[in-house]
């Protein structure tokens, strides 16, 4: 199974895919920025984020909230995320509007700063600083979002602070930040644009030159900092967080090949193996045999560089102690590393994740998404269509050469969650058990 | 710092105009039935290898019996936990290791397994669902753990503050004897007392080829699936199932303000609204336009008014709850604690003013063309398609409701929005719920709301209150 793929790029730098398929009258237009939290300076976490908000504040042609009521007025879907290295904008819309997504898309990228004000990056800021505490400070094991990052990635790595951003650096954003950030890393040579879906392709070709082409290319990007880590953590980690929940949970995360690297694929299996769905070995032993879990799940960040993180996510029953909860949990982990994987778990494995990269391949929106993604990491939008190829060559060995490297006491991050008012929580300013490398 | 300007060689393009649309149809299905009563639905969608099929068995959270809510949920999910000399472990691996993913729940009209695999794999991945359906063991050690996961989740939910708002919302609209007052997996007190026998008896009260419809959309067509479902499951005899349970919508009198105290919390989860309508109300369309202007939607009123005009909110949202019977009409939203108050102010002067203000032109086409033109995104994958079909018979909806969705929603005016406003929107019974810091919130939203506060604690209210 191949989706088609065309792809080139425009003498400003902007790299374009296209990808046709007719089967109904939609068609997906997606844009990755190669910018993420990882570009912040010091005193500005959160501004990446903050900043894909006022993308949607209008621009000089769109006024303050027409580019969503232009998009839904449509008839398409729209919105935008923010990661760690990168972030993306999006929208699906029925296939006679495509030049209207694209225009949109254009005007933001080339004519973004008459539209910028005061007022308008206030009420962002609150909605931003809302949408902290609605996903984080007023939900329980909200904080693990930042305190597992931050746990895993030395003090100074551009993955170590929160991408939501603390509330006052929010609050210290300006407009010339807006001004600076929009100039540097909003450029067409620093961006991906994809559009999958019903169009044609000579009639793209040429909306894409007239709304895209006189945007001119950006300057010289600043380097990221050094993003390579050692391969483990060099010794367990701990950090207990006491909150308002009602039972323990534990974050535990591995240091692990970056996505996309010819071992990341072993590492997706060994975390499939691990905790995805109810037969793999975390929901078996914990949730259905043992019982002190009420759920249990692994999954990957997919950064690519310096290194990814394998977590395991474990939830206990209410009458686990934190206690049983860490040691049940890597005694599964031990018994991985001890004894290795079979053939059978990977074949398992194996089958669930090629049937859900099918399964993710049916809606153009995921399909320019990934599209963007290949290109934007790895200049190569062919990408998506070796996958299930990649995972399908993974043998048990290459997934026992990961375990034996990466499974390891020395290579285990624990974010503990616990009640806060149990015996098990540390007294309050007792906090600072967190040890990074 | 300093920042270059970055100007582009020209000025923007203006504003393109759309291209001519295309046609779109709904994809096309057949319906057939077996001889022993069992309805088979089929879309044959070629795209790409995948199948998504769904087993609806009329064992919802409504057909409980009284004083078991909670055991539609549990008898659903006891169906993967062992079946046909399989236990649990075992039927997950067989699904697993084809790429099949089986799902199992009941909501509040029926109960659903929903598989999704590769349509090469349909076949002994069929065989499986005959297996859970049909000769489900119900082991009793399953049974006590899934309802103790159960009763775990409800107490973690005392902790999660939007969880908890839904919940207490529901009691706050319903009497507390009916079904829609608590959630649709059952209660503490309810799930509690559930036994083996309890889901022996739903599962043989309930799941019965007469009351089950099998919905298909992928890459398969009606004749390759009759080949397959008839030896599976047209030998499958059993009694015609009882009607339902009647009347889970009663709703309580008047109007109410209830703050669930949760002491230092720096947002509020903030539900106001009353009892909606049963899916086939006559006007759903005009109540569909009336809320996409309301509240549905992004650059709707309420979340244009709390969010891009005050910045109180990450979002602000209404919905009717589609359901067979009378769901609930909801406002939605978490607000910044010390704007509770003026946020809810807000949201019921959007309440009134679309009752006494015929909307715009701009606002109607705004809606209409919304969700004229999104309709063929929403069925872009094989899940969307099946979830479609498994609506149109748990709803017993037109078999051409889907063709003639687009021109009823374009049918819409403005008289018919206001028309639903006033009949379906009621200032008189609106329920005020805020999961809250008590010592924040109380005082503005007595203010506000014009009534006194039933303050009351979480733990209590998940008790009954």
């Amino acid at each position: 199974m191949e989706i088609p793929i065309e792809t080139y790029t425009l003498d400003n730098g902007l790299r374009v895919v296209l990808s046709e398929d007719h089967t109904a009258p939609l068609v997906a237009v997606n844009l990755w920025y190669h910018v993420g939290s990882a570009n912040e300076r010091p005193g500005r976490t959160g501004f990446a984020h903050l900043f894909e908000h006022m993308l949607f504040q209008g621009s000089e042609s769109v006024g303050a909230n027409e580019h969503f009521e232009l998009v839904q007025r449509a008839g398409g879907t729209l919105n935008g995320s923010t990661w760690l290295d990168r972030t993306n904008y999006f929208e699906t819309v029925p296939s006679n509007q495509l030049e209207l997504a694209l225009w949109l898309e254009a005007n933001r990228m080339g004519y973004l700063l008459p539209a910028m004000t005061q007022q308008k990056l206030d009420t962002q800021r609150d909605v931003v600083q809302n949408e902290r505490r609605w996903s984080m400070d007023n939900q329980p094991y909200g904080s693990w979002w930042e305190k597992l990052p931050a746990l895993c990635f030395p003090m100074d790595h551009p993955f170590h602070h929160s991408l939501i951003g603390s509330m006052a650096d929010l609050d210290a954003a300006s407009l010339e930040d807006i001004a600076h950030f929009f100039t540097t890393y909003y450029t067409p040579d620093n961006a991906v644009l994809s559009i999958a879906g019903d169009f044609d392709a000579a009639a793209a070709r040429a909306m894409v030159e007239r709304h895209f082409g006189p945007i001119p290319r950006g300057g010289a990007k600043p380097p990221l900092p050094e993003m390579d880590v050692p391969t483990t953590f060099g010794e367990p980690l701990r950090e207990v967080v006491p909150d308002d929940v009602m039972l323990p949970r534990l974050f535990l995360a591995f240091r692990s090949p970056v996505f996309g690297s010819a071992p990341y694929y072993a590492a997706s299996v060994a975390g499939a193996i691990l905790g995805l769905r109810k037969g793999s070995r975390l929901h078996r032993a914990l949730v259905r045999e043992q019982q002190v879990a009420a759920e249990a799940q692994a999954f990957t960040y997919d950064l690519t560089k310096g290194s990814d993180l394998l977590v395991v996510d474990v939830t206990a029953r209410p009458e686990t102690s934190t206690e049983t909860l860490e040691r049940t949990v890597n005694a599964e982990l031990d018994r991985m590393l001890r004894d290795g994987v079979t053939q059978a778990e990977v074949d398992r494995a194996v089958a669930l994740i090629e049937t859900d990269l099918v399964v993710a391949l049916q809606s153009a929106g995921d399909r320019a998404d990934r599209l963007s993604m290949y290109t934007t990491y790895f200049g190569d939008p062919h990408l998506v269509n070796v996958q299930a190829d990649r995972y399908r060559a993974v043998t048990a060995e290459q997934v026992n050469v990961f375990v034996r490297e990466r499974l390891v006491p020395e290579n285990r991050a624990s974010l503990l969650y616990v009640p806060r008012d149990s015996e098990f929580a540390p007294a309050q300013g007792d906090l600072a058990m967190a040890e990074t490398p | 710092m300093s920042t270059t300007t970055r100007t582009p060689s020209r000025p923007p393009a203006s504003r393109p105009a759309p291209a001519a649309p295309r046609d779109y149809h709904f994809p096309r299905f057949e319906q057939r039935r077996l001889a022993n009563g069992l309805r088979v639905v089929v879309a044959p969608v070629a795209k790409l290898p995948l199948i998504t099929a769904v087993a609806l068995v009329e064992a919802g959270a409504t057909q409980e019996p009284e004083g078991k809510e909670g055991v539609a949920a549990l008898t659903a999910q006891m169906l993967l936990e062992g079946a046909a000399g399989l236990d649990g472990a075992a039927l997950a691996d067989r699904f697993e290791r084809i790429g099949a993913s089986v799902e199992a729940y009941a909501d509040w009209d029926v109960a659903a397994v929903t598989l999704s695999a590769m349509s090469t794999r349909l076949p002994e991945a069929l065989a499986l669902v005959r297996d859970l359906l049909r000769m489900p063991t119900f082991p009793e050690r399953e049974v006590t753990r899934l309802r103790d996961e159960r009763l775990a989740e409800l107490l973690q939910q005392l902790a999660e503050p939007r969880g908890l708002a839904d919940e207490q919302f529901s009691r706050a609209v319903y009497e507390s004897h009916s079904r829609y007052a608590l959630p649709s997996d059952g209660a503490t007190n309810t799930v509690g007392g559930l036994t083996l026998d309890d889901v022996r008896a739903f599962y043989e009260a309930r799941y019965q080829p007469s009351a089950m419809t099998l919905v298909f959309a992928g890459d398969v067509t009606m004749e390759q699936v009759v080949k397959l479902v008839e030896p599976l499951f047209g030998d499958w005899t059993g009694a015609p199932v009882q009607d339902q349970r009647v009347a889970p919508d009663v709703a309580q009198p008047g109007r109410l303000l209830r703050v669930v105290a949760k002491s230092d919390a720096p947002q509020s989860e903030v539900r106001v609204g009353h009892i909606g309508l049963p899916r086939r109300t006559p006007d759903y369309f005009a109540v569909l336009v009336m809320n996409a202007v309301l509240g549905g939607l992004f650059s709707s009123r309420i979340n244009l008014n709390l969010r891009e005009a005050h910045g109180y909110t990450y979002g602000a949202f209404s919905a009717f709850e589609w359901r067979r019977a009378a769901g609930p009409f909801v406002v939605n939203t978490a607000v910044k604690s010390d704007v509770t108050g003026d946020a809810v102010r807000e949201i019921l002067t959007e309440i009134e003013r679309i009752r006494s203000d015929k909307i715009s032109e701009d606002e109607l086409t705004l809606a209409t063309s919304y969700l004229d033109g999104v309709f063929p995104i929403r069925y872009e994958t094989t899940g969307a398609i099946a979830g479609a079909l498994a609506s149109l018979i748990i709803h017993r909806l037109p078999e051409d409701y889907y063709d003639r969705y687009r021109e009823h929603v374009r049918a819409v005016t403005a008289a018919d929005v206001l028309a639903a406003a006033q009949t379906h929107l009621h200032p008189d019974r609106l329920r005020v719920l805020v999961v809250g810091d008590p010592a924040t919130v109380v005082e503005p939203l007595s203010q506000v709301t014009g009534m006194t506060a039933d303050v009351v604690d979480a733990a209590d209210a998940e008790a009954g209150a």
